[in-house]
């Protein structure tokens, strides 16, 4: 990054890789989390309120984001340099477009579910990385700085959740789920 | 009549040549073919700002864009001053070459990196380093005064060879193409290097033993085996950074660095195996046997 002022003069310090992040109490963050199976088959409305992805600091904010299928991402680029922004999907169609310092925002969607999640990346500056899993319902989260998610308003049943991590692999956890209640699962990694 | 200008033009485009193939190797391994989204402009643009990967792609563009103007100007410059008609259009292929050369990266960039397309691409830059080297060859002052014949040994024909060994340097070259736009893996690369280096061992030290004392053979063949030791050496080299750094943020210079000088090296082998095919073609006749068991069985 150093090589790059218009990137290196908004970091104060040392920048770290965000491929294996483990938070102060031990847990792990970045890790997608989602329900893989047990789900009804029916569509899900998918939320008006765009998620959205940044470039800041010549860095993906956040590392790992969830959308729904056909949810719309909104990219942005607060940077003072160009990115391009490349995607490379496995199952939604692959594209790489520039964008210029502080440029309009990019709009896109994904029509087909994939996760483990998309590897988005920038052509210009190679560190950069951003994974965007795409799920065909709203049981998806990002474990966060303490390590935690939440899947809201799951109905009541039996599901696998699975979940991803760039660096550390997929672990699947069976849950029951009754009516109003709220549950708890402990997913572990193994950094081995 | 000898054209020191004009040979000192090839030489011009041939090493103007092996700078492309570093820069454009330098694209591969700075994952930075994608980093100018647009073609034939960048970013709409004739010049854009050089930071991060655009540095790499743009800069490939440059040079690309030279070697083609060079080219044009050794065609031209064939067609008008060469009185031998094959390597006026030697030149003319090599104009065709480029060019078509160009269109392939274009294709590359605004495809997203198709497979076939950017193995093609990386195969076709070694071809035409060796046919700018070729080039400087052919017009050289050495070519041109020529020298002695010497007859083929028999056995394995070394004329065979000539024409065989560039050849499985280009399939080894496209292997490492293949490998580096992740079509296949390491393994064939490898398997390739073993079968490769051992057919210019062969070839190189066969012309070694039997004409040892024809200079222009015996210099082009030292040539192609210190060449090709170095690219066993780099090729080690360019794995063993891989591993060392696998585990860190890529690319990481030690391994850019040694797999472009690695892919560098290659042309550079390629190239001196086909200077010393034609040489071969040249001064070595066939055996007189096979020459008269030809006309034999011709009449």
């Amino acid at each position: 990054m150093d090589a790059t002022p218009a990137c290196a003069k908004q970091h104060k310090g040392p920048i770290y890789s965000e491929d294996a992040v483990i938070n102060a109490n031990g847990t792990l963050k970045n890790a997608f989390v989602y329900i893989k199976s047990g789900l009804a088959k029916r569509d899900y409305p998918v939320p008006p309120a765009p998620v959205k992805l940044d470039q800041k600091g010549c860095i993906y904010v956040p590392h790992v984001v969830g959308v729904m299928v056909n949810q719309t991402l909104e990219i942005s680029n607060s940077d003072d340099t160009n990115h391009n922004i490349h995607p490379m999907p496995k199952e939604n169609r692959e594209w790489n477009e520039s964008q210029p310092p502080k440029g309009d925002v990019k709009v896109k969607t994904f029509p087909k579910e994939e996760v483990p999640p998309i590897l988005f990346k920038c052509n210009v500056h190679p560190w950069m990385r951003a994974w965007v899993g795409v799920v065909s319902h709203p049981y998806f989260a990002v474990s966060g700085e303490e390590g935690t998610f939440t899947l809201k308003d799951v109905p009541p049943g039996e599901y696998m959740v699975g979940a991803w991590h760039e660096r550390f692999g997929v672990k699947e956890v069976k849950v029951k789920v009754e009516a109003k209640q709220s549950l708890t699962a402990d997913i572990t990694f193994s950094a081995n | 009549m000898w054209n020191p200008w004009l040979n000192r033009y090839a030489y011009l485009l041939a090493i103007a040549t092996l700078l492309l193939v570093v820069a454009g190797a330098s694209v591969t391994s700075n994952e930075a073919g994608l980093s100018v989204p647009d073609w034939p402009l960048s970013y709409g643009k004739l010049m854009p700002e050089m930071t991060g990967g655009i540095f790499y792609e743009h800069g490939h563009r440059m040079i690309a864009t030279t070697v083609g103007f060079l080219s044009i100007f050794l065609a031209v410059w064939l067609w008008r001053v060469e009185s031998r008609g094959w390597l006026k259009k030697l030149g003319l292929a090599a104009l065709g070459a480029v060019i078509f050369q160009g269109l392939l990266g274009g294709l590359t960039v605004l495809y997203l990196l198709p497979k076939p397309v950017s193995i093609s691409h990386a195969c076709l830059a070694q071809v035409f380093f060796s046919c700018t080297m070729a080039i400087a060859l052919f017009t050289s002052k050495g070519w041109l005064h020529g020298a002695p014949e010497v007859e083929d040994s028999g056995g394995i024909s070394l004329r065979s060879l000539a024409v065989g060994t560039p050849v499985v340097l280009l399939g080894q070259l496209a292997l490492g193409a293949g490998y580096r736009h992740k079509a296949i893996g390491l393994i064939w690369h490898i398997l390739g290097a073993v079968i490769a280096t051992g057919v210019v061992l062969f070839f190189a030290v066969s012309v070694l033993s039997y004409f040892q004392s024809h200079r222009p053979l015996r210099r082009t063949a030292v040539a192609l085996l210190s060449i090709t030791f170095a690219q066993v050496f780099l090729g080690v080299g360019a794995y063993m950074s891989r591993i060392a750094t696998l585990e860190a943020p890529q690319p990481m210079p030690l391994m850019v660095w040694f797999t472009v000088i690695h892919v560098a090296v290659g042309a550079l082998t390629m190239g001196t195996a086909v200077l010393l095919g034609i040489q071969v073609l040249r001064y070595v006749r066939r055996p007189r046997l096979e020459v008269e068991a030809r006309q034999m069985a011709t009449t």
